[in-house]
């Protein structure tokens, strides 16, 4: 019996410590990633290579930047409708099932697959050529099952209180939807929409044959009609995340590699700002719950 | 309330979001609808048949006029080899980080390992390509002393790292919903922590883990540029871990562009995405057993 005893302990301190250690590579590793991304961002800096010319990815940087915009524009009307729609009105019919399984097969769709029927739909349909618009509604696309969800998530989460003082004030649902819930589950909400804003910066795959993969852009002409027109959405644009693709691939540009190098430390840094933004923001909104409770117990 | 009145403050909110709603629908019915149609060109139009794509090894498309073979099996092998040992190198360390996190050092699991595996989740898959371009493939190549590493190894570890945070997160979460008085009661019959893991908690949140699992696999199945750049994109069987082989997306990343619209060989391509998103079906459906299976276990 000690002997079966001791034994055990043994196994529970090597598998504890086992655990420990993957634990820590896992961390390792991530540190190391960041690190050497931004060692080598910064080991091959010079000022042209964030300029607006040929020569810099000042270009890229506002194509992407621009991107995401409109796809923000496009799909949150979309998503939070849907997301309401979801948690409020749906029920728990057929057909409600049958959107829950769309939302799924979507948001596991392989994102070349979506840039694909963007290319479809949206050019070859259309009969256009490569334009940041088309890439903003691929992205769009990517976006839309997982802003439902999180905008059904953060409805569900509201108390029941808020609905039965909003329907005792003789409000309609949707009123009540309005002006109480989606502005309580507001901040849930804002998360979803930084997390599917990050998404947009780093995606590459869905762009490659909707948005294109370079672009012819003068940032002194500014009338959004004009094909080099840096605001007109229906140019071809390449983003930071393709510009390292193409850089990578086809590898014509002398200056490839710095700039490939510089792009990525670009890119790593948004995602680690626009990951603590999000966690910035949920941690607002425990303190705001917090608050509430101490309200309700005075 | 009158009848406009009710219609501005209810109906009209109502119907908008109902609308939203239904779109979600529409949209995945016409992405699958449109993929349908231009995948199964490549046997309507250009008289091929299933076999041959899914078997034959002969690829050798014609982008002008007919007459070419579509035998896509190096890339569907070359697509499941390298996502199968994706799962094979993550799965382990995934269900080990996920056990720390909750069971070991739920602490450290919320400050450090939730946010790195969010983050981890955020970074672009081309940055996961270009760190496994510009260390990995080096390094494969002075290691085993290749005059390249461009190879299933490479490929398979840039994608392990990439599906690494979509396996955690979902094993965490299932081992957090496994109820405490199974912790409890194992405590209180004398097992150790390593015993609880092994013989209670692992068992009760498998269903759970093994949705992450799928998961993760469809991630891997479907992720394009990442692999593409690792992988060498030679058209061949691997003859082992270390050759260079070819998949699904990375042709059609390669060749989408190049080919002809509505030629056999861009057709073959559509086929191929269309392939991707019959294999995303099948994903989900395999989630759908597994979550089943655990219900039944409760």
């Amino acid at each position: 019996m000690k002997n079966f005893q001791r034994r055990a302990h043994a196994a529970d301190r090597t598998a504890t410590g086992v655990l420990y250690a993957i634990a820590c590579l896992a961390l390792v590793l991530l540190a190391a990633f960041i690190g050497y991304t931004f060692f080598q961002g910064i080991r091959v800096f010079e000022p042209k290579y964030l300029s607006f010319g040929r020569e810099g990815i000042g270009t890229q940087f506002f194509n992407t930047v621009y991107l995401v915009f409109l796809s923000l524009v496009i799909c949150l009307p979309i998503g939070i409708s849907a997301g309401i729609y979801m948690a409020e009105y749906a029920g728990n019919g057929r057909l409600v099932r049958f959107l829950r399984t769309c939302i799924e097969t979507l948001s596991s769709l392989p994102s070349i697959v979506v840039g694909l029927f963007g290319y479809l739909v949206f050019l070859v349909m259309t009969g256009s050529h490569w334009n940041l618009l088309a890439g903003a509604l691929a992205v769009s696309i990517l976006n839309l099952p997982q802003l439902t969800r999180v905008t059904e998530d953060g409805i569900r989460g509201v108390p029941e209180d808020y609905r039965q003082g909003s329907y005792a004030l003789g409000a309609t649902h949707w009123q009540t939807i309005s002006k109480v819930i989606l502005p309580a589950a507001m901040p849930r909400v804002i998360t979803g929409i930084i997390m599917a804003a990050g998404r947009g910066f780093g995606e590459a795959a869905a762009l490659l044959f909707t948005s294109g993969m370079s672009s012819d852009v003068n940032f002194n002409n500014w009338n959004p009609t004009s094909i080099t027109s840096p605001l007109n959405p229906l140019r071809p644009a390449d983003t930071l995340a393709v510009h390292i693709w193409a850089l990578k691939t086809e590898g014509i540009d002398p200056n490839s590699g710095p700039l490939s190098d510089i792009s990525s430390a670009v890119l790593v840094l948004m995602v680690l700002v626009f990951s603590m933004g999000a966690r910035l923001i949920g941690r607002k909104l425990e303190q705001k719950k917090a608050g509430n409770k101490e309200q309700g117990g005075r | 309330m009158s009848k406009i009145e009710k219609f501005r403050k209810e109906y009209l909110g109502r119907s908008f979001v109902t609308v939203m709603g239904l779109f979600i629908i529409f949209l995945t019915l016409a992405i699958g609808a449109f993929l349908f149609y231009k995948g199964v060109a490549t046997f309507t139009v250009h008289g091929h048949s299933v076999g041959e794509f899914l078997f034959s090894a002969d690829w050798a498309p014609a982008d002008i006029g007919e007459g070419g073979t579509v035998g896509a099996a190096y890339f569907i092998v070359g697509s499941i080899l390298i996502s199968t040992l994706a799962l094979v190198i993550a799965t382990p360390f995934s269900v080990a980080t996920a056990l720390f996190m909750t069971e070991i050092s739920p602490n450290l699991g919320k400050k450090l390992l939730q946010p790195a595996v969010e983050i981890f989740v955020g970074i672009p898959s081309v940055v996961y390509g270009w760190v496994g371009l510009t260390v990995l493939v080096p390094f494969i190549a002075r290691v085993f002393s290749l005059p390249y590493g461009y190879s299933v190894l490479a490929g398979s570890i840039v994608l392990s790292v990439m599906i690494f945070p979509t396996i955690t997160s979902v094993s965490a979460d299932a081992i957090r919903n496994v109820p405490i008085e199974y912790t409890e009661a194992s405590y209180g019959l004398g097992s150790t922590r390593w015993q609880l893991i092994r013989k209670i908690i692992f068992p009760a949140a498998l269903p759970g883990i093994l949705t992450g699992v799928v998961l993760g696999l469809a991630r891997a199945f479907g992720e394009a540029l990442a692999v593409a750049m690792v992988i060498g994109k030679t058209q061949a069987f691997p003859s082992g871990l270390l050759s260079p082989a070819t998949n699904l997306t990375a042709a059609i990343t390669a060749d989408m562009g190049n080919t002809t619209e509505g030629s056999e060989w861009n057709d073959a391509l559509w086929t191929m995405a269309l392939l991707l998103l019959l294999i995303s079906f099948l994903f989900i459906v395999l989630i759908r057993l597994a979550g089943k299976i655990g219900e039944d276990k409760r």
